[in-house]
């Protein structure tokens, strides 16, 4: 067990590591010269030569990546060209409202995919099993972005029960949290359709398996063989695919953001893409990158906890 | 096995329709869609314009029609590409085996902690927003995808009897990767790219909407209703449409793949059965 | 204990059990043979109220008096565990391999017995040291992919015992493990039917082992009870051509003989939809008559408390 999360703890720094490398070289190297890119094609050389000195681009390179990662342990991701502020106080000022939003999307996704999953999977064959597959099938096409403007359309615009957007701040938490609705349900609908396939298929195989004979020949009532036996056995796929829909998610919030004008770190990714604010754009998309990847290791982990045969076969 | 059936044909159904949508547009819609007719703008749906008219007075269906060419253009450029390349390396992965896999399968590991979304914004931060650039994210996220897909196929491959034959009778890895291991596994590798063509056709959806993929004036669905959103209360109806389009697409190419690999791989029928 | 009068199960047009009558009574050791397909499964999981949904069930079946045949899942619930208990062929898939084999156990004690956590641990463990487990309270603790094959039985073993049912039902218990295994196994379960006054209902393809197992013998073909009596005189002197067919397959059981079967029943079990409308067994008879095909025969008297279904027993013959 020690040895498993050494070796997989190594290989997750290896692709933090891996991934800074990648965006770094996308966004220094590859354009050629940033002080282009933040300033522009029509900027004078006397100021793009300015703009190298102030922000350090006229050392080798291998060193602004050195100084960059460096930063970036200590949580120093430089300043943000365009605010003139510490880019690591422009993400927390916004981290706490992408962080809900996104943790209240995974939420909802959990509880509405697994129970939608295992509804499907008691009625295996009948009405039920039959009309949520073919609404998850639906709900797998649908962009959230688009279903986020029929849910402004309808219970913004037309019934007027909730804010078609905006975010009026942690200091009103009704109104916060009632402006994080329709978000939260924009991002969850998809998404837990997703699981609710997912939930269905792996609960369907593990209903088959001998043991959950073995508990119904011991006079347990269907809850607790649901809840016992074929829920923590059905695990293993549902918690990659959950794993999988926390990047899904937090990218996603990227795009719901911005259709609802939330002041996260997804409406900052792109005022920062047209303010030219490279810095910032950097230090984002490693952030985002490295949630994923985050996301990913933790799923690895969680394998391990749920399955006492992969403890040994892992070790 | 009938519900199988269903699905290959419902998506096969689907998808026949919006490529003959799209062909068509290529040299017909019912209005020019550069043709703008302010005088005429958000005109309700009538017997000539079966969907209204837009905010600068362009006919809704013609520019529906003419956003299909562009969803299918970009799925079928960007899922080319990556799928090529992501093909080649799980082959090369495949028949050499050794450190050659081991690199190809770390670099797909590492390529699946970039949504698409964040490749086009990183390429977005440093060149500018545009079509091109989406194309390349989303080619981007294919490569890791079809890369573990061919490498799995062609592992099995390997092993048959034939092909063990063929390294007896001294032919070279890529020889027999072309002649042999390729064909046989085009099944998955079309199955995979009919899913990946849904997934495309989203991702560019998603990106024009964002601004990261068609710029003005050509027309893309996403970009439709980016605009219909700005005008949500005076003409809702305009943030539909698009909607519906994008769907049908997305769920025709999904079912044609689900009901390929139905067809194509029994063994996955058994078990989801 | 357990009475089962003339119950069928069919599957749509097709029958899997057909008519088979059965007495169960306390302390009786029943061994149930047949090739696989017979129905001897079917029949095991019938007394326990567990057929698959798409089986329909007729005739009259009461566990202590109390007719079960159409009764709900949840009447049958109150039985399982409590009265009837039944363990199965594969061990290792009939425990759950996420949980500690001591949780498993402890589950019925507490839900079915009101035990509280440390009373049920007490309770598992005395089961564990009746069933033979060796270091039970270590056994306890484990995950059964830890533990062998006879040990992962004797915990299902455990586990069925732990309500003091009155009728245990071991589906092809052995079939999955090493023969000497298998043996100690077959002797647990014969010396617990006896100390604790329990029926056992011994369901097995292996002669050897039910004729180790059971005093009363039912042979079943097709989804009928064929011949039925004490175990000891069925064995000597077979009256139906199946059952005779069945002995004549049976490997020498000598040490030091070839494994070859000296006699083979020809043809195999045909499917459900495919058994022929008289008797089951037409078709792969080796003296079969015009009219057995068509003509179902009924169970005969064969002697004292024995009988078969044949038509070449009794007038006849």
């Amino acid at each position: 067990m020690q040895i498993f999360l050494i070796r997989r703890s190594l290989g997750f720094l290896a692709t933090l590591f891996a991934i800074s490398v990648i965006v770094f070289l996308v966004m220094n190297v590859l354009p050629g010269d940033p002080a282009v890119t933040i300033l522009g094609i029509d900027s004078t050389e006397d100021a793009r030569a300015a703009l190298r000195a102030e922000l350090g681009l006229d050392r080798p390179i291998w060193l602004r990546y050195g100084d960059w990662v460096w930063g970036a342990v200590r949580g120093d991701f430089g300043t943000s060209y365009f605010f003139r502020v510490p880019v690591s106080e422009l993400i927390a000022e916004r981290l706490p409202l992408t962080l809900s939003l996104a943790g209240l999307a995974m939420l909802a996704t959990v509880l509405l995919g697994v129970t939608l999953g295992i509804v499907a999977a008691a009625n295996h064959g009948r009405t039920g099993d039959w009309l949520i597959m073919v609404l998850s099938q639906l709900g797998i096409a649908v962009p959230a972005f688009w279903l986020s403007i029929l849910l402004v359309l309808l219970f913004a615009v037309k019934l007027r029960w909730l804010p078609p957007g905006g975010f009026p701040g942690w200091d009103e938490p009704v109104l916060a949290l009632r402006s994080l609705v329709l978000p939260t349900v924009a991002l969850a609908l998809v998404q837990s359709a997703v699981l609710a396939r997912v939930t269905r298929s792996s609960a369907l195989e593990v209903m088959r398996l001998d043991f959950v004979r073995t508990a119904r020949a011991t006079g347990l009532p269907p809850g607790r063989i649901w809840g016992r036996h074929i829920l923590p056995n059905a695990l293993v796929p549902i918690v990659t695919i959950v794993g999988m829909q926390v990047a899904a998610v937090v990218t996603g919030t990227i795009v719901i953001e911005n259709v609802f004008y939330l002041p996260g770190l997804g409406r900052l990714v792109f005022q920062s893409i047209a303010n030219r604010d490279l810095f910032t754009v950097q230090a984002l998309v490693v952030m985002f990158a490295g949630i994923v990847v985050t996301a990913n290791f933790l799923v690895d982990i969680a394998y391990a906890l749920i399955d006492p045969r992969l403890k040994g076969r892992l070790a | 096995m009938r519900r199988r059936q269903v699905n290959l044909w419902l998506g096969a159904a689907l998808v026949g329709l919006m490529t003959a949508v799209a062909l068509v547009s290529l040299f017909w819609t019912p209005y020019d869609v550069t043709q703008l007719t302010i005088s005429r703008k958000f005109e309700p749906p009538s017997p000539t314009n079966w969907l209204g008219t837009d905010q600068l007075g362009r006919d809704v269906v013609s520019l529906l029609m003419a956003a299909s060419v562009n969803s299918l253009t970009v799925a079928f450029v960007a899922v080319g590409i990556g799928g090529s390349i992501g093909t080649a390396l799980g082959l090369a992965a495949s028949a050499w085996g050794g450190w050659v896999e081991t690199l190809v399968m770390r670099l797909a590991d590492l390529g699946f902690a970039f949504p698409a979304l964040l490749f086009a914004i990183m390429l977005a931060a440093a060149f500018g927003p545009s079509l091109g650039n989406a194309i390349l994210a989303i080619a981007f996220i294919n490569i890791p995808i079809f890369a573990r897909v061919a490498r799995g196929a062609a592992n099995q491959v390997w092993t048959r009897d034939f092909v063990l034959a063929g390294q007896v009778a001294g032919l070279g890895r890529l020889r027999l990767t072309v002649d042999h291991i390729l064909p046989n596994i085009a099944a998955p590798i079309i199955v995979q790219a009919t899913i990946e063509f849904a997934v495309a056709i989203l991702a560019e959806a998603a990106l024009s909407y964002l601004g990261l993929g068609a710029q003005p004036p050509l027309p893309s669905w996403g970009r439709m209703l980016a605009e219909a959103q700005t005008l949500m209360y005076l003409a809702p109806e305009l943030a539909i449409y698009p909607g519906l389009c994008i769907i049908a697409a997305v769920l025709g190419f999904g079912l044609l793949g689900d009901g390929l690999r139905d067809v194509t791989d029994p063994r996955l029928t058994r078990a989801r059965a | 204990m357990i009475e089962a009068k003339e119950i069928t199960v069919r599957f749509g047009a097709a029958a899997a059990l057909r008519d088979v009558s059965l007495d169960l009574a306390p302390g009786r050791r029943l061994g149930v043979v047949g090739e696989s397909g017979c129905g001897k499964s079917m029949l095991g999981l019938a007394l326990m109220g567990m057929l698959p949904d798409a089986a329909r069930l007729s005739g009259s079946l009461s566990v202590d008096g109390k007719e079960m045949a159409m009764a709900s899942d949840r009447d049958w619930r109150a039985l399982r565990a409590r009265r009837v208990a039944m363990i199965f062929q594969e061990p290792l898939a009939a425990l759950n391999p996420l949980r500690r084999v001591g949780e498993t156990v402890m589950e019925p004690l507490r839900r079915h017995l009101g035990l509280d956590r440390d009373a049920a641990r007490a309770r598992a463990l005395d089961l564990f040291e009746e069933t033979g487990i060796q270091d039970p309270a270590a056994k306890l603790r484990q995950y059964p992919h830890e533990l062998s094959g006879g040990q992962r039985q004797r915990v299902l073993i455990a586990l069925a015992l732990a309500c003091d049912p009155g009728l245990l039902i071991a589906d092809e218990p052995t079939t999955a493990l090493d023969a000497h295994v298998g043996l100690r196994i077959t002797d647990l379960l014969v010396r617990l039917a006896r100390d604790r006054g329990m029926a056992l209902m011994f369901i097995s393809h292996d002669l050897a082992a039910v004729a180790r197992t059971a005093e009363d013998l039912v042979v079943m073909y097709g989804g009928e009870i064929v011949e039925r009596g004490a175990t000891a005189e069925v064995l000597a002197d077979p009256q139906h051509p199946y059952t005779q067919g069945l002995l004549a397959a049976r490997p020498p059981l000598a040490a030091g003989h070839l494994r070859e079967r000296l006699a083979v029943i020809p043809g195999t079990v045909p499917g459900l939809m495919h058994l022929p409308e008289g008797c089951r067994f037409s078709g792969r008879c080796a003296v079969e008559m015009a009219h057995c095909a068509t003509v179902r025969p009924l169970e005969r008297a064969t002697g004292p408390f024995r009988s078969a279904a044949c038509h070449l027993i009794g007038g006849e013959r």
